[in-house]
């Protein structure tokens, strides 16, 4: 019988390939991508709890979170838009202009 | 039984699917597998109860925001392959690697469970999405209204950002219109 540790398994896995991903990612792009990974993972082990505890509150919070991440990815990719026109490149060491 | 297939067959696929996004090095293979990998994703939710929850996952993600990420994927170059100096992947494995071993053990613990009481518990007979409807307009109606707020805060940003000198093309060349317009200043 699957019970609530093997969603919270499968979600753990999923966000550390997400982390992996931001981690190892050098095009802002591909960053996004990973982001996006991450937050479907917390999605899973919030409907798993709301499942297993017969509370509608991991629902409620599965679903803000997926207004934040439309609205994460509309400024995210205007933002993306701006600095292709201005650097020509998406890639992280090339926008690094911040000498610190 | 349907479950159990259901469960690892979903788990399987969501993270070969989601490794694919992650170490691949063309953006188009990259996206294609993530919206798969959230298709799948709403099939956890539909097995686990949360209809609504699925739906809206199916819409809002794989609908809005894998059309959004494609939009924006017309304006770059998409077909090349991307190159990534990568400094240390050993030590990003490695990383990696120990924050799954982590996050696993600590979902994997025993959750003292007794402690735990539902807050706004689910009704039998009734469908999941008139459940999710009467407690999102009821105790949740003004973080709806918030997020209904930041959404709209959201479109007028993409907007006001990526609409600047959408006349322009930004693939092409335009260091040669540049060199005219600066001749011109100079002049």
């Amino acid at each position: 019988m699957i019970g609530l540790s093997h969603y919270l398994i499968v979600s753990a896995l999923i966000f550390s390939i997400g982390l992996m991903g931001v981690l190892r990612r050098r095009n802002l792009l591909m960053l996004f991508f990973a982001t996006e990974v991450m937050l479907n993972a917390v999605n899973i082990a919030f409907a798993a709890f709301s499942h297993y505890y017969n509370d509608l509150t991991g629902q409620m919070f599965a679903f803000f979170l997926i207004a934040i991440a439309a609205s994460e990815v509309a400024v995210g990719l205007g933002i993306l838009i701006v600095l292709y026109k201005k650097y020509g490149s998406l890639d992280l060491d090339d926008l690094a202009s911040m000498k610190g | 039984m349907y479950e159990i297939v259901a469960f690892y067959l979903f788990s399987a696929l969501t993270i070969g699917l989601f490794l694919i996004t992650v170490m691949s090095k063309n953006v188009l293979y990259a996206m294609t597998s993530l919206a798969s990998g959230m298709v799948l994703i709403s099939g956890f939710f539909f097995i686990l109860g949360a209809d609504f929850l699925g739906v809206v996952q199916l819409i809002v993600y794989v609908g809005a925001v894998m059309a959004l990420y494609s939009f924006a994927m017309m304006f770059f170059d998409a077909t090349r392959d991307i190159k990534e100096r990568n400094t240390n992947p050993a030590l990003v494995f490695l990383l990696g690697g120990l924050s799954a071993l982590v996050l696993v053990l600590m979902f994997a613990a025993p959750i003292h469970s007794e402690a735990i009481q539902a807050l706004y518990p689910m009704h039998e007979g009734v469908g999941n999405a008139q459940d999710v409807g009467i407690v999102l307009f009821t105790k949740y109606l003004i973080p709806f209204e918030v997020a209904a707020v930041m959404l709209l805060v959201a479109m007028i940003a993409g907007i006001i950002l990526a609409g600047k000198k959408m006349d322009q093309s930004l693939t092409e060349d335009t260091s040669a219109d540049d060199e005219i317009l600066t001749q011109k200043d100079a002049k």
